[in-house]
C-alpha cells in the first residue's frame, strides 16, 4: 500500500511495510548503514542509521513505514550523533586503514568519509585482539571487527545450515568465533560472500589479497553514498 | 564411578565433584552427578530431553557437576541437541555463572554492590583472599575455592553478602568469613553452615534461615493472608477471560518492571494476538541493583504470585507458563516448586483447573545465570529459548510474538501480585489507592544509609520526605530512585516530590547515601555495572559505556578538564538515545542524573587546561622508566 | 650475570629548539616580512606527509608569496625561530622527545593541523601498543634472532637518548590540535586545501578526495 512520509520536510511516497532506510533510499535520499544493506536487513547492531521519527531517536532500518511518518535526518544534531558512533567505532578497534586489505572494499572507511570523520574524539583504544587464521580460507581479524553480526546471521554450513559464525562473550569483551570445520565446507563462493558480507576488513579470503589495486576498489572510484543509492533502485 | 574420567577423552578434566548445592530432594536419593560424556542423560530421563530450549537447566547441570562448563562435555552435547559445539559455547560464553575454567570445587561470589562496598566490604575481601588462599577473580592451588565478584545479589540490606555454591551468606564480618571457610574446609557443605537446623528446602523455614525478609511496613495489596487458592479460581472461574482482561484494564494497574504499561492492554494484546499457543511469564530476573521486593514478595507471597499468573493465563488462553528466577536467588527454587506442587495436588495447576474442563495451565521455573540484561523482557525470552541474552528488536512485542514465536504474556513478580489482588478486591477499590496516573501501591527496596532498611509498601504518591521519615534517613544527602537505571536526586530538594509514574517512577529500589558517601564513586561504580552487563551487541552501549566510565575515572584522577566533560555528557546522552534497548538507553543515567542532582561534586573535580600538554595527558606516567629498560636487559620479567 | 652497562652522565638532553641558531640576515627577514609563517614537525613519522607537502608541486611557487617556511625539513631549520601561524605536525607521540618538540610547538604556532596516520591516530608506530613496550623491547634486543650469540644483550638506555613512552599516542591526545588531515600519507591536492583555506581565511573543509589509507 502506498503511504506519504515527511523527511525533513520532504513529501514522499513510500509502501507501508518497508523499512525507513529503504524507503528513502529510493528517492535519493541515503540514510547511512553499516549493519543493514540493501540487500541484508540486519538485528539493528550498528546505530549509524540513528534518524528522530515523530519526535523519537530511532534506528531507521528497524522502523516499517507508516502513513504520515515525519522522519528528521539531517540536522547537525543527528549528523553529530551518527559520526559519534562512528568515531567510538574507531577508538573501540584497531582500524589501520593504511596497512587494512579491506581499504576501498570497507563500508566502515566508506561511512565514515562520508560523515566528514577525520578523527576520533575519544581515546584510541588500540585493542589487544588475537586472530583466528584456523581454517583454511578465512582469515578472521578481530581487530576490525565491529559485531556487526552480519556474518552470525547470514554465513551458513550449505549443507545443514548450522552457523559458521557465533558472537562468545558480552559486552566489551564480546568476539566473534568461527566454526573452522564447517568453515572449511563453505563452497569459494560462500567464502567470497562472507568477504564481502562483512563490513570491515575482519573476514578476510586467504590467498586472495591485494587482487584489485588500491585506488580502483569500489568505494575509492565511487563513495559509498552514491553506491547505496545505485543499489536501492537496483532492487 | 562417580565422575571418573573415562576413556572418552576427557582425561584433562578434574574429576567432578558432585554437587553440593544439591540438598537431597524427596523422592530423589542422593544427587548422582551426570556420567561425564553423558551430561544429559539424568535430564533424558527426566523431561528435558534434547530440547535446545532448556540449555540453561542442562548448564546448571554441568556448572554444578564438574564446577565448570567443560568444552569436549559441550562438544559431546551439542549433536544431541542437533547443533554445534560453537552454538553452545556462544550462549554459555554470555552468563556470568558458566564458567569455562575450573570455578573450584566451592565457588564463591563476594556482592560488589555499592553498598556492600559501604559495609565492611575490604576486610571481607582480604578475609576471604586469606582463607581461601586465593585473590579474587581465582582459584586456589588446590582447586577448593573459586573466588569472583559479582553485581548486586537482592541482599542490599543485609550486606556484605555472598553466594557460596549458590547458598547466600549475608552481614558477612572477618570472622563470620572466617569461620564459613574453615566449615567449608572440614567438608561440610554451604547449605548446612548457612543453615545449621538443616531444614527442608521446601519450605519458608529454610528460606528464613537464609536470608532475612525484612518486611517493614505491609500495604493493602501486598503480603495480605494468603487468598484461600479455591476460592479465588472459583471466582475467577465465574467470568469470562474478556471480562477479566476488562478489570485489569479498568483497574489501571500499571506494570512494574519499569515500563508502566497498562496490564489489561497488554493482556488484551496477548488474547486476541493470533497465535496457536500462548505464554505466560513471570519476571523474577530482580538483577537492578539495590532491588530485593520480588525476593521477598516470592518468599512471603509465592501464592498470590502464582494467583496472578493462573489469572493471566485464564485471562489469555495461555497454557504453559514460566517463572523466569534470576540465578543468584536459586536458593528459592525448591520452594516455589514446591508451592507449585502443592496447587497441582489442589487441582489449581495442571488440566481441568478449579475443574473447568478445557482450563489446562502448568508452569515451570527458569532459573538465569547471571546476566542483568535478561530482565528485560524479550532477552528474557531469548534466555528462556537457551539463547544468549540478547535483546530483541521490536517490533514485533513479546504479546505479539515472544516466547518461541508465540503471544507471550511477560510480568513483573509485584505485577502479577497486584494483579490477583486485584481481581480479588474489585478494580475501582484499586483504583481509589494511589494517584491519577499511577494506581495502587509500590514495593519499596530500601537500603543504604537507613535505620530500618527492608521493603515497604507504600502507596503511588507518596512524597520522598514522608518515605524518608518512615524509613530513618534524617541524614539523606542523596536518594537512588529505582536503582542505578532510574534517577539520583538531592534528598534536600525532592522532599516534596511524589513517587509516582508521573512525578519520580521508582522501579522498587530506594538506596539513601548520607553526606559522606562519594556520589562520584558511586557514579562510576555503576557505570562499571553497566559495562559488565552490556549485552555487547549495539555500538553505543557496547563501546560508550567504557568511555563514560573511562571519564569519571579520569575525572576522579584530578585529569578531566572541562572540554572532557562536555564530550563526556554528549555521548552519554548519544548512548542513552542511539542504544538498542532500555539497557543502553538507561546506562548513562548515573552520569546524567547525578551530574544534574550535584553538579557541584564534578565540577570541584575538573581541571583547567594549564599548558599546552592537555589535563589528560601525564608525562611522568606516559614515559616508560629507565628500570624498565634495565630489567629487560637483565632478563627480569 | 650480565655485565652492567656503563650508563654515562649527561647534564641533560638538549632539545633540537634549544640548539644555537644563526640569526637571518637583515635582507631575508625583510623579504619574510608580512607573509603568514608556517612550520612542520615530524615527531613519530616517516616524513611521508612532508613529502605530500611537496607533492603540492607548481601549486607552491605562487604560495609561497603568502607564506614563509620557519622551521621545517623543508628548510633544515631545526627551530623555530618566531611565532609561527601555522603548524603541520605528522606523527604521532612515542618518546620523551616527540612529547617535548610537541609542547613547543604548540606553544609557538597559532594554530596546529594533524596531519596524516600517525599523528591523527597513531599510524604503523602505534602497532606496538597492543603489544607492550617491554615485550617490543625484548624482542627487539635481547630475544631478536640478529643478536650476538653469548653477547651481553643490548638494550639502547642512555641519556642521549629520549625514552619510550609506553604508548604511541595521536598528537590530539597530548596537545590541542586545530584540524586533522586524514590518510597515510594524504595527498597533496588534500594538503594545498587545507593550506590554500587558511592562508585565504576560509573556513577549512577538507577535499571529497580525503582517504584513511
Amino acid at each position: 500500500m502506498s503511504v506519504t512520509i515527511t523527511v525533513d520536510g520532504r513529501e514522499l511516497e513510500a509502501t507501508e511495510g518497508e523499512t525507513l532506510v529503504e524507503a528513502t533510499a529510493r528517492h535519493g535520499i541515503r540514510i547511512p548503514t553499516l549493519c543493514s544493506s540493501p540487500e541484508h536487513r540486519s538485528v539493528a547492531t550498528c546505530r549509524v542509521c540513528t534518524v528522530r521519527v515523530n519526535g523519537q531517536v530511532v534506528a531507521g532500518c528497524t522502523v516499517p513505514v507508516r502513513d504520515g511518518l515525519t522522519v528528521e535526518l539531517d540536522t547537525p544534531e543527528l549528523r553529530d550523533l551518527r559520526r559519534q558512533v562512528v568515531e567510538l567505532l574507531f577508538s573501540e578497534g584497531l582500524h589501520n586503514c593504511p596497512s587494512c586489505e579491506k581499504s576501498g572494499f570497507c563500508r566502515l572507511q566508506a561511512v565514515a568519509l562520508d560523515l566528514e570523520m577525520t578523527s576520533s574524539r575519544f581515546p584510541y583504544r588500540h585493542p589487544r585482539r588475537e586472530a583466528d587464521r584456523g581454517s583454511a580460507r578465512i582469515w578472521l581479524e578481530r581487530d576490525r571487527c565491529i559485531l556487526c553480526h552480519r556474518c552470525v546471521d547470514q554465513v551458513r554450513d550449505p549443507d545443514t545450515g548450522d552457523r559458521v559464525f557465533a558472537m562468545v562473550g558480552r559486552g566489551p569483551g564480546a568476539r566473534i568465533e568461527i566454526d573452522p570445520d564447517r568453515a572449511d565446507r563453505l563452497t569459494d563462493e560462500q567464502v567470497a560472500n562472507a568477504v564481502e558480507l562483512c563490513p570491515v576488513g575482519a573476514i578476510l579470503h586467504k590467498g586472495r589479497g591485494y587482487r584489485t589495486p588500491i585506488g580502483q576498489r569500489p568505494f575509492d572510484v565511487r563513495p559509498v553514498r552514491e553506491r547505496d543509492l545505485e543499489a536501492a533502485v537496483d532492487d | 564411578m562417580r565422575g571418573s574420567p573415562g576413556s572418552r577423552g576427557y582425561e584433562d578434566l578434574p574429576e567432578a565433584i558432585p554437587s553440593t548445592s544439591g540438598r537431597e530432594r524427596s523422592g530423589d536419593s542422593l544427587y548422582r552427578p551426570p556420567e561425564p560424556g553423558g551430561p544429559d542423560a539424568r535430564r533424558c530421563s527426566t523431561g528435558i530431553g534434547a530440547d535446545r530450549t532448556r540449555l540453561l537447566d542442562m548448564l546448571w547441570d554441568l556448572q554444578d557437576t564438574w564446577r565448570y562448563v567443560p568444552e569436549p562435555v559441550l562438544a559431546d552435547l551439542a549433536p544431541k541437541l542437533g547443533t554445534t559445539l560453537l552454538d553452545l559455547r556462544e550462549t554459555a560464553s554470555f552468563y556470568h555463572f558458566f564458567h569455562d575454567r575450573y570455578a573450584g570445587r566451592h565457588t564463591i561470589y563476594l556482592s560488589t554492590s555499592v553498598l556492600a562496598q559501604q559495609c565492611d566490604y575490604d576486610a571481607v575481601l582480604a578475609t576471604l583472599e586469606r582463607e581461601t588462599g586465593t585473590l579474587i577473580g581465582g582459584v586456589d592451588p588446590s582447586g577448593a575455592f573459586g573466588l569472583f565478584e559479582t553485581p548486586c545479589i537482592g541482599l542490599s540490606d543485609q550486606e556484605p553478602a555472598m553466594l557460596v555454591d549458590s547458598i547466600p551468606f549475608t552481614r558477612l564480618n572477618s570472622a563470620k568469613v572466617t569461620s564459613i571457610i574453615a566449615g567449608l574446609k572440614a567438608g561440610h557443605p554451604a547449605v548446612e553452615l548457612a543453615d545449621p537446623e538443616i531444614h527442608d528446602s521446601r519450605t519458608v523455614e529454610y528460606v528464613d534461615s537464609l536470608v532475612e525478609s525484612n518486611l517493614r511496613l505491609p500495604g493493602v495489596v501486598f503480603f495480605r493472608p494468603d487468598p484461600y487458592p479455591e476460592s479465588f479460581v472459583e471466582r475467577l472461574l465465574t467470568r469470562p477471560p474478556e471480562e477479566i482482561v476488562e478489570i485489569l484494564a479498568e483497574s489501571e494497574l500499571r506494570g512494574r518492571g519499569g515500563a508502566g504499561f497498562s496490564t489489561g492492554v497488554k493482556w488484551r494484546m496477548v488474547a486476541s494476538a493470533p497465535g496457536p499457543e500462548r505464554y505466560v511469564i513471570c519476571n523474577a530476573d530482580e538483577g537492578e541493583p539495590g532491588t530485593f521486593k520480588d525476593r521477598v514478595l516470592l518468599t512471603r507471597s509465592p501464592r498470590q504470585v502464582l494467583l496472578g499468573m493462573i489469572a493471566a493465563a485464564y485471562a489469555v488462553g495461555a497454557r504453559h507458563g514460566i517463572l523466569y528466577l534470576r540465578g543468584e536467588y536459586s536458593y528459592l527454587r525448591d520452594y516455589l516448586e514446591q508451592t507449585f506442587e502443592e496447587f497441582r495436588a489442589r487441582g489449581l495447576l495442571g488440566t481441568g483447573i478449579g475443574g473447568r474442563a478445557g482450563f489446562d495451565f502448568d508452569l515451570r521455573v527458569q532459573r538465569g545465570a547471571g546476566a542483568y540484561v535478561c530482565g528485560e523482557e524479550s532477552a528474557l525470552l531469548e534466555s528462556c529459548e537457551g539463547k544468549r541474552g540478547t535483546p530483541r528488536v521490536k517490533p514485533p512485542f513479546p504479546a505479539q510474538s515472544g516466547f518461541l514465536g508465540l503471544p507471550t504474556c511477560i510480568d513483573n513478580v509485584e505485577t502479577f501480585a497486584a494483579a490477583a489482588r486485584v481481581l480479588e478486591e474489585g478494580s475501582r477499590w484499586f483504583r481509589a489507592v494511589g494517584t491519577e496516573d499511577s494506581a495502587g501501591t509500590r514495593l519499596l527496596s530500601v537500603a543504604g544509609d537507613v535505620s530500618w532498611p527492608g521493603v515497604y509498601e507504600i502507596e503511588w504518591g507518596t512524597t520522598l520526605g514522608e518515605v524518608l521519615e518512615h524509613v530513618g534517613a534524617p541524614d539523606a544527602h542523596a536518594v537512588q530512585i529505582g536503582g542505578p537505571s532510574g534517577v539520583l536526586v538531592a534528598a534536600a530538594e525532592a522532599r516534596g516530590r511524589r513517587i509516582a509514574f508521573e512525578d519520580l517512577p521508582c522501579n522498587g529500589a530506594l538506596t539513601i547515601f548520607d553526606p559522606t558517601r562519594d556520589l562520584v564513586d558511586i557514579t562510576r561504580q555503576h557505570l562499571d555495572f553497566f559495562v559488565a552487563e552490556s549485552c555487547g551487541i549495539c555500538v553505543p552501549c557496547r563501546a560508550g559505556n567504557v568511555e563514560l566510565r573511562d571519564f569519571v575515572a579520569r575525572l576522579q584522577a584530578g585529569r578531566a578538564s572541562r572540554a572532557d566533560f562536555a564530550r563526556a555528557l554528549a555521548c552519554a546522552d548519544t548512548v542513552r538515545r542511539a542504544s538498542r534497548c532500555g539497557l543502553g538507553a538507561t546506562s548513562p543515567k548515573p552520569l546524567l542524573s547525578t551530574v544534574e542532582a550535584f553538579p557541584a561534586a564534578f565540577e570541584a573535580k575538573l581541571v583547567d587546561e594549564r599548558g599546552p600538554l592537555l589535563a589528560s595527558y601525564v608525562e611522568d606516567e606516559a614515559v616508560v622508566p629507565a628500570d624498565v629498560y634495565r630489567s629487560v636487559r637483565e632478563g627480569r620479567r | 650475570m650480565t655485565e652492567p652497562q656503563v650508563e654515562p652522565r649527561v647534564e641533560r638532553r638538549r632539545l633540537s629548539h634549544e640548539l644555537p641558531a644563526t640569526p637571518a640576515s637583515p635582507e631575508l627577514r625583510a623579504g619574510r616580512e608580512g607573509k603568514i609563517r608556517v612550520a612542520t614537525i615530524s615527531p613519530c613519522g616517516c616524513w611521508g606527509c612532508n613529502l605530500s607537502m611537496l607533492d603540492i608541486d607548481e601549486r607552491l611557487i605562487p604560495l609561497l608569496d603568502k607564506i614563509t617556511i620557519t622551521r621545517s625539513s623543508f628548510t633544515d631549520i631545526k627551530r623555530i625561530t618566531e611565532r609561527a601561524h601555522v603548524g603541520f605536525v605528522e606523527g604521532g607521540v612515542a618518546n620523551e622527545d616527540n612529547i617535548e618538540t610537541l609542547r613547543h610547538f604548540r606553544e609557538n604556532c597559532d594554530v596546529l593541523v594533524s596531519v596524516g596516520a600517525c599523528a591523527g591516530w597513531g599510524g604503523i608506530p602505534s602497532l606496538r601498543n597492543p603489544i607492550g613496550v617491554e615485550e617490543c623491547l625484548r624482542e627487539a634486543y635481547v630475544d631478536s634472532p640478529t643478536a650476538v650469540p653469548g653477547a651481553p644483550p643490548v638494550v639502547p638506555l642512555h641519556p642521549e637518548l629520549p625514552l619510550l613512552t609506553r604508548t604511541v599516542r595521536p598528537c590530539h591526545e597530548v596537545v590541542h590540535m586545530d584540524y586533522f588531515i586524514p590518510g597515510c600519507p594524504p595527498d597533496g591536492d588534500a594538503v594545498f586545501a587545507v593550506i590554500d583555506d587558511l592562508v585565504n581565511g576560509r573556513p577549512v573543509s577538507l577535499p571529497a578526495a580525503t582517504r584513511y589509507d
